[in-house]
């Protein structure tokens, strides 16, 4: 079997000379598009949109379909279509600074978004740890009671957080009714609120990482951490923790990017008064229809989070180069 | 001087009746479940042995070393460590270190920090530490290695490296799971002999756990053959081969012949067992097994010889017919079926390169042996 495999290895290269050179293009040009599909979809997908959204943040708002001038088309030809392009600006772009509340609205949605990540790392943690540790017979089990909740839908399953949480709600009920506290706790409309929204509805996606990060980490390896007189703690924060790191940063990015935009949790549960970008990008967009602002606020955001991005993928290539 | 095998043995405190044992298995019982993996066991490893645990695997011998380690606590019996009591004891606190079958190395850390990590756990000054290190490096071969992680090595140097690091605190007693199993086999007889050196320059006690009888024959003093968590035998490696006290270690350690039968008659060691369809053996181990006693007959292949006619001074001869014969270079091995069927395998060392007297498929031939190669056993 391994001969014949070693003799057409070593016959290729001379039928490969005997081809033409149009069906040897013609191969190179099969393996070339199996590289193009994913940038192809890439440019449809990101890029197009990315850029006609950055488009209408250099645009000015105006009573009109679509809400923004210019609209570029061709009619003008093309010496229309550059005095188009002159009209664009960085007014939108100028404007976010003048404005304190944008200014605000993006570090709080930062602050609110980086305690989240670190409260669902806290919980999560000990669930995904516990799960790697169960019995293998079981793991399947728990991992699909991590995965349940996705079969219903995250706006309802916020709303029912609203019930729970109210003043006159479930947990105000339980804790009056066994004597905890006598005067109902205002949890509602709070950050409290949104922290608990957060970390309710992020937590399988810390989970998960954490779980697989964790669960292909080899028992033995603390066994010889205490064989070798490291006791049970200090076994956890020397090799545990750290072998378990590329699951830790995974989990938090897939938090952390997705909670700075959270525009559900903070309507829902923070009630009128907290200040998050997803809301102010909602208002921009919706109430006021200044369609160009709203672009621009969404492009900063984007900005604001690559850096996020880039050190997540730069975590996965070591989590690669760690399993080599 | 007479002697079991062909070594003459100058370190056996298990000989001397006021040696003090090192390591000591009281009547240690394991269960896990309804399962049973150690038995009321007992088992007394001295200073400085090098002593091997053989047995199939799930036979209970890893059991007993991750009790030594101090990851298992026994659910019955005791263990004693130099006179302590090790009950108790966690792993981190106990005087022994184990090398794991998996190697068990730190794969976020160089070799030198893996090397170093027990010895930072005492403690010890960071100076030392480089030092002893250092030391422990050059011990495997492995200075250049120093900065690379576990993943740059090979199987042989990952070995190495957790050899290094669990020798580097200088246990008490080393335990080795299945040292040198995931090496291919030149490697693996290589440092068989490496460890037996390493064993002997550093002075330590090494227990290792071994499913290769021929490992565990190459590197212990003394060998334990387990069998569902019970001790069968422990003795020297030339007494287990020579000398099985019984049917399951003469046919688990080697090739093994072996006739049932019942004693003719015997007196003061010596006997005639009658085998059945004629056959009667000669010997002179037969012990204090009595006349009527069924016993069995065990004899190494090696110590039987084939030939084309009846040797006229053997005490043993019994005829048959050549069935398989397989040319190993070194030495023959012959497959005779003797007339009841029963089929013997005998080998010849090819000590000449010309034999005088060839043997073909399908020729009669007498196998015999001498009154003394052979063992009775009762068990």
């Amino acid at each position: 079997m391994s001969s014949a495999a070693v003799t057409t290895a070593s016959a290729s290269p001379a039928s490969n000379a005997g081809k033409s050179i149009l069906a040897r293009l013609g191969a190179a040009f099969v393996g070339r598009l199996v590289i193009i599909i994913p940038y192809v979809w890439l440019l449809f997908f990101f890029l197009i949109p990315f850029v006609i959204v950055f488009k209408i943040s250099l645009s000015q708002t105006a009573i009109a379909i679509p809400p923004y001038t210019p609209a570029l088309d061709f009619s003008g030809g093309i010496s229309g279509f550059l005095a188009q392009l002159k009209q664009l600006s960085l007014d939108n772009y100028t404007w976010l600074t003048q404005d304190a509340l944008y200014f605000n609205a993006y570090v709080t949605s930062v602050i609110i978004a980086a305690v989240s990540t670190v409260l669902t790392l806290l919980v999560g943690y000990p669930i995904a740890y516990g799960m790697a540790r169960a019995p293998a017979t079981i793991r399947p089990t728990l991992l699909m009671l991590v995965i349940l909740p996705f079969w219903t839908s995250f706006l309802i399953r916020v709303y029912a957080w609203i019930g729970i949480l109210k003043p006159e709600g479930l947990l105000n009920q339980l804790l009056l009714a066994t004597g905890v506290i006598h005067q109902p706790l205002i949890i509602l409309n709070t950050y409290t609120a949104i922290f608990i929204g957060i970390v309710y509805s992020y937590l399988p996606f810390m989970v998960l990482p954490l779980y697989s990060a964790l669960e292909k980490m080899d028992y033995s390896l603390i066994e010889a951490a205490k064989d070798l007189g490291c006791p049970p703690t200090s076994a956890f924060w020397k090799i545990t923790f750290p072998l378990s790191l590329p699951g830790v940063i995974a989990g938090c990015l897939l938090v952390f990017i997705p909670a700075v935009g959270e525009f559900v949790i903070p309507d829902l549960l923070g009630g009128s008064q907290t200040l998050m970008i997803g809301k102010t990008l909602w208002n921009e967009f919706f109430a006021n229809r200044d369609w160009p602002v709203s672009s621009a606020v969404a492009v900063i955001l984007l900005l604001l989070l690559i850096v996020p991005i880039m050190l997540f993928q730069r975590a996965q290539a070591r989590a690669q180069e760690m399993d080599r | 001087m007479k002697s079991l095998g062909s070594i003459r043995r100058d370190f056996a405190p298990w000989n001397d009746p006021n040696a003090k044992p090192y390591i000591q298995f009281d009547n240690v019982t394991k269960k896990f479940g309804d399962f049973t993996a150690v038995n009321n066991l007992s088992l007394t490893i001295f200073e400085r042995e090098f002593f091997a645990l053989l047995g199939a695997s799930g036979c209970g011998k890893s059991t007993l070393l991750r009790m030594l380690a101090g990851f298992e606590e026994p659910t019955a019996g005791r263990i004693l460590l130099d006179g302590q009591d090790l009950r108790g004891i966690p792993p981190y606190r106990r005087p022994v270190n184990m090398m794991f079958q998996s190697y068990a190395l730190f794969p976020h850390m160089t070799v030198e920090n893996n090397i170093a990590f027990g010895l930072k756990q005492d403690g010890m000054p960071k100076p030392e530490i480089a030092s002893r290190v250092a030391e422990m490096l050059k011990l495997v071969k492995l200075e250049q290695f120093a900065k690379r992680k576990p993943h740059q090595l090979s199987g042989g140097q990952r070995q190495r490296v957790a050899l290094a690091r669990s020798v580097a605190k200088r246990p008490k007693v080393l335990l080795l799971d299945e040292p040198l199993g995931a090496l291919d086999k030149k490697l693996r007889e290589e440092t068989q002999f490496e460890l037996m050196d390493l064993q002997q320059n550093l002075g330590l006690t090494f227990v290792v756990v071994t499913h290769d009888q021929e490992e565990a024959m190459t590197m212990a003093d003394r060998i334990a053959i387990i069998d569902k968590g019970e001790v069968m035998q422990v003795a020297t490696p030339a007494e287990v081969y020579e000398a099985p006290g019984s049917r399951f270690v003469a046919g688990f350690v080697g090739n093994v012949n072996m006739f049932e039968g019942k004693i003719a008659r015997g007196e003061a060691g010596s006997a005639s067992i009658d085998a059945g369809n004629g056959i009667t053996i000669r010997t002179d181990n037969a012990g204090t097994a009595g006349a009527g006693t069924a016993v069995t007959f065990a004899i190494r292949p090696e110590k039987i010889k084939v030939s084309s006619k009846k040797p006229a001074e053997a005490v043993n001869a019994i005829e048959g017919e050549v069935y398989d014969i397989a040319y190993l270079g070194d030495m023959t091995v012959y497959h005779v079926r003797l007339d009841d069927g029963q089929v013997v395998r005998a080998s010849t060392m090819n000590a000449a390169r010309i034999t005088e007297d060839p043997l073909s498929w399908n020729d009669r031939a007498w196998v015999s042996f001498r009154p003394d190669a052979g063992v009775v056993l009762t068990r």
